[in-house]
């Protein structure tokens, strides 16, 4: 995550595009590495293992491509990020999964994430919005589940319904 | 005569109640979550997707039907008014959409994309019922090599011939097709790219990418740059009905829109943005007023929206005939056919008559539909969108996480969501296009198993893919394609210029 302003007449190497060029290069690795442990059963045509190799031949020409424009500063340019409101909508992610996997049901992990959601995007009131996140979740948990009995996992919460 | 008979069953299972309740209730919820900002055609058929798994696969998909013309027509409105496209494809109707709303004029807007998505949409519906059948005959014969080339046709033109930058289209597609790669080879049994993850074996599911890459990515986007513009939402003032000159202006801009989107959209080229900036500046060129486009001319509301939606009933022909999706909301309609197990292309029209022409004619339904429902409740629908950011980017992150959670609840597969969510938000902030990676997961394993069948049947001998003239020819099309935005680097202005 880049959130140095850029200048959009400037040309001059394009750091980021630099670092999405070698990510496209080690993603061309893993798919060549990948593929020569794949044993090569077929008698006839292709086996698993080609499309890989195929596949990382390409990423590794676009890798190419995407380094020739990042050196040329041939791409569009970008306007400022604010990182902690990527931050806090990932840390609110972060926590549902946790949530999830620790068993704590459907409508805390989703209230989580909406309470840090509301806060990337500037409201402060952390407590009012937790409230309003019980209850449109568990609305959506009576919904979902109970009436279109998809199966949402359950926590304590979930339990005293 | 053939199809009128096919289409009067399809109408027969249309119209029982269970199924026009489904039809009502997709078009309602599509048209709902569609009007959010930020939210596309594409994206509301995702987020959907978990509502209709426990229904019957016919009664999903007539559902499915509705969801799809809801979202496109709530995605025109949030052009509309809030000058805040969901897709491309929008992008002309925001432009004079987004003029007229701030002249007070934003009902006749409304109005004349409602009834012009109307008219488009009814008749791509009678071209795709005409179409299909035709292409149906034809795709039988296809053989696999025929189907890996006319795949390679779709990749190139979805990824590189229309976008900005093809380097940067053919990076997304890429990324999208080393996605399709990871999982349990179907031919030999193989884990691929799985690294010992037992979640893994069974491939990246194409709901998991696409929230993840649309919803997640959307709104850590749209958060990140919070700070430069607030989004206004204009009233809607005034009469909401057209009067007789918006009428005049309105009705050959209709039928024009039409007869771009719909051919464009049943090509396995793909993309309604060509055929919405051609009907644009056609309208522009043709219109007794050119002094009014850029200031809010019904005109290049009427064209565009006739033609986004035409096509978008265009990209039904190649789905259900070839199994081809050109589009990332084709893409996601796949994906639910394949929830059912099933696969579209020329066997289904065979074992499946009633399912695939009952689709054809909740088509139809879900158009009047949308129609009767949409000009009187647009005062709901703007009242969608005046919840308040906080709020709806919350909420819309609960459903989108909901997806996912219903559907397998493991930490890996969470993971991999939020992975997607950031993967969309760095392509989003670097300009890589989204749907290249969303159909490179749905096709890339189908040309590789045709490819394979291909080269097993002519044992091993790869001209097997020159020697068929049909392949040879699509394959020499992808090709020329692919060279041509590097030989005509124009091509890749005309978008600009239009902007």
């Amino acid at each position: 995550m880049t959130d140095s302003p850029q200048e959009p007449a400037a040309r001059r190497v394009d750091r980021a595009g630099v670092v999405v060029a070698l990510a496209l290069a080690a993603l061309a690795a893993v798919l060549v590495w990948d593929s020569r442990q794949l044993p090569s059963t077929t008698m006839y045509g292709m086996g698993p293992e080609v499309m890989p190799v195929v596949i990382a031949i390409g990423l590794g020409l676009l890798a190419i491509g995407n380094l020739i424009d990042a050196l040329r500063g041939d791409l569009p340019p970008r306007e400022s990020a604010d990182p902690r409101a990527v931050l806090l909508i990932l840390g609110g992610l972060v926590l549902l999964i946790a949530i999830i996997g620790l068993g704590g049901g459907f409508i805390l992990a989703t209230s989580a994430l909406f309470v840090t959601t509301s806060a990337a995007f500037g409201r402060r009131a952390i407590l009012a919005d937790f409230a309003i996140a019980i209850v449109i979740t568990t609305l959506v948990y009576l919904a979902f589940d109970r009436l279109l009995t998809l199966s949402l996992p359950a926590g304590p919460l979930e339990r005293l319904l | 005569m053939e199809t009128f008979a096919a289409l009067a069953h399809g109408m027969a299972v249309a119209v029982q109640p269970m199924n026009l309740l489904y039809a009502l209730v997709g078009v309602f919820l599509g048209t709902a979550v569609g009007v959010l900002p930020g939210i596309g055609p594409a994206l509301t058929v995702a987020l959907l997707l978990p509502v209709t798994y426990k229904l019957d696969p016919g009664g999903s998909l007539i559902m499915f039907a509705g969801i799809y013309y809801g979202g496109m027509y709530g995605g025109s409105t949030t052009a509309i008014l809030i000058n805040t496209p969901g897709e491309s494809a929008s992008m002309a109707t925001a432009l004079e959409g987004n003029k007229m709303a701030r002249a007070g004029r934003g009902g006749p807007a409304l109005a004349t994309a409602a009834i012009g998505s109307f008219v488009a949409g009814t008749l791509a519906t009678i071209g795709l019922a005409f179409l299909a059948p035709w292409l149906v005959d034809f795709a039988v014969r296809f053989g696999p090599e025929d189907y890996f080339a006319l795949m390679c046709v779709a990749f190139v033109t979805v990824s590189a011939t229309f976008g900005n930058s093809p380097v940067r289209g053919l990076t997304s597609l890429f990324i999208g097709l080393t996605l399709g790669l990871i999982g349990i080879d179907k031919l030999t049994g193989q884990a691929r790219l799985a690294f010992g993850i037992p979640e893994l074996l069974d491939g990246v599911e194409v709901t998991t990418l696409a929230v993840g890459l649309f919803a997640l990515g959307e709104a850590l986007y749209v958060a990140s740059r919070r700070h430069h513009a607030e989004e206004k939402i204009e009233p809607v003032r005034g009469s909401l009905w057209m009067t007789m000159e918006d009428w005049k202006r309105s009705w050959k801009a209709w039928l024009r829109g039409t007869m771009f989107g719909f051919p464009i959209g049943a090509l396995p080229a793909g993309g309604a943005e060509i055929p919405t900036f051609l009907s644009y500046s056609t309208e522009k060129r043709l219109s007794k007023h050119p002094e009014e486009f850029g200031r809010g001319a019904i005109e290049g509301v009427a064209g565009p929206e006739a033609a986004n939606n035409a096509s978008a009933a265009g990209t039904l022909v190649p789905l259900l005939t070839l199994g081809l999706p050109t589009s990332a909301t084709a893409a996601m309609m796949l994906a639910g056919f394949q929830q059912y197990g099933l696969n579209p292309g020329p066997l289904l029209f065979a074992e499946r008559p009633d399912l695939v022409w009952g689709l054809i004619a909740s088509l139809f339904i879900a158009n009047v539909m949308l129609l009767v429902l949409n000009l009187p409740l647009v005062g709901l629908w703007v009242k969608l969108l005046a919840i308040p950011q906080p709020w709806l980017y919350a909420g819309i992150l609960v459903f989108a996480t909901m997806g996912t959670i219903a559907a397998k609840p493991s930490v890996v597969e969470l993971s991999m969501l939020a992975g997607f969510g950031v993967l969309g938000f760095l392509m989003r902030r670097f300009d890589f296009p989204i749907a290249p990676v969303v159909v490179g997961l749905i096709l890339g394993p189908i040309a590789e198993s045709q490819l394979r069948r291909a080269l097993a049947i002519s044992l091993g001998d790869p001209l097997v893919l020159l020697q068929s003239p049909m392949s040879a020819t699509l394959l020499g099309i992808a090709l020329i394609a692919l060279l041509a935005p590097f030989v005509l680097k124009g091509l890749g202005r005309f978008r600009a210029s239009e902007d």
